[in-house]
């Protein structure tokens, strides 16, 4: 966990909790050994997230981006009205 | 968890076996943004998916009880048609409202929320299937042997949308 933790400015049980959060989503599992329980990265959970969020995604962003640019018209429209 | 809501930036995440939650903050004010959402004169404007598709029909009768429908068209001639029922309205607030793509497909249970934050709105659209299977079926394996037209069509519109 020391190994872990390492590269991030965070105190000892602040890691173990991030860890215990990424281990009940499934995403990181913890081994076993006499003297240390090395963790391992499972992404499958997040490849499926990824997978079922893809048909949303490629709808919506386009859409979005669209959105953004319409509503900055809108608010233009409706200042322009105000005046 | 905490996100990052920052606009142009969109937040998919399926919190249950059953919802997919989409979350994205938009620099107008909420009146506008509700509008832009629930007026058939302003969303043909935006809601219309990847490039080459245009929306030429949005019927809206937003009150309880009262029926949409959305159609859109690819250049070539690929249609999708969408609709369903508004279950609540409470205008600038949130709208629910049932969707469907056709009779082979779970009807889902969408509400869209809009929260002012500043000058910003959030909005947020959770999309409920009525079970774990009928996600499964339309976000998963049943896409690839769909036998049904409407499957076929929602797969064309899915490879559209992967490309």
């Amino acid at each position: 966990m020391k190994e872990l933790g390492a590269p991030f400015p965070m105190s000892g049980p602040a890691v173990s909790k991030h860890l215990r959060v990424l281990e009940r989503a499934g995403l990181v599992r913890r081994g076993q050994e006499a003297q240390w329980r090395p963790r391992s990265l499972d992404a499958t959970p997040l490849k499926q997230v990824m997978e079922w969020t893809a048909p949303f995604r490629r709808f919506w962003e386009p859409s979005f981006a669209r959105l953004d640019r319409y509503l900055t018209h809108l608010k233009a429209e409706d200042r322009a009205n105000d005046d | 968890m905490t996100t990052e809501l920052q606009p142009g930036i969109t937040i998919y995440e399926t919190p249950t076996d059953t919802e997919v939650v989409i979350t994205r903050v938009f620099d107008a004010p909420r009146g506008l943004a509700f509008d832009a959402w629930t007026n058939p004169q302003h969303l043909p404007h935006w809601m219309t998916g990847p490039e080459g598709w245009t929306m030429p029909v949005c019927k809206i009768d937003l009150r309880v009880g009262g029926r949409w429908r959305f159609g859109w068209r690819k250049t070539g001639g690929e249609e999708l048609v969408m609709e369903g029922t508004y279950r609540a309205v409470d205008r600038p607030e949130r709208v629910v409202y049932s969707e469907r793509w056709g009779p082979a497909w779970p009807e889902t249970l969408n509400t869209l929320v809009f929260t002012e934050r500043g000058d910003h709105t959030v909005i947020t659209l959770t999309i409920a299937y009525p079970s774990k299977q009928a996600r499964d079926a339309a976000l998963g394996s049943g896409m690839k042997d769909g036998s049904d037209q409407s499957y076929a069509r929602l797969d064309a519109l899915l490879r559209t949308l992967r490309r």
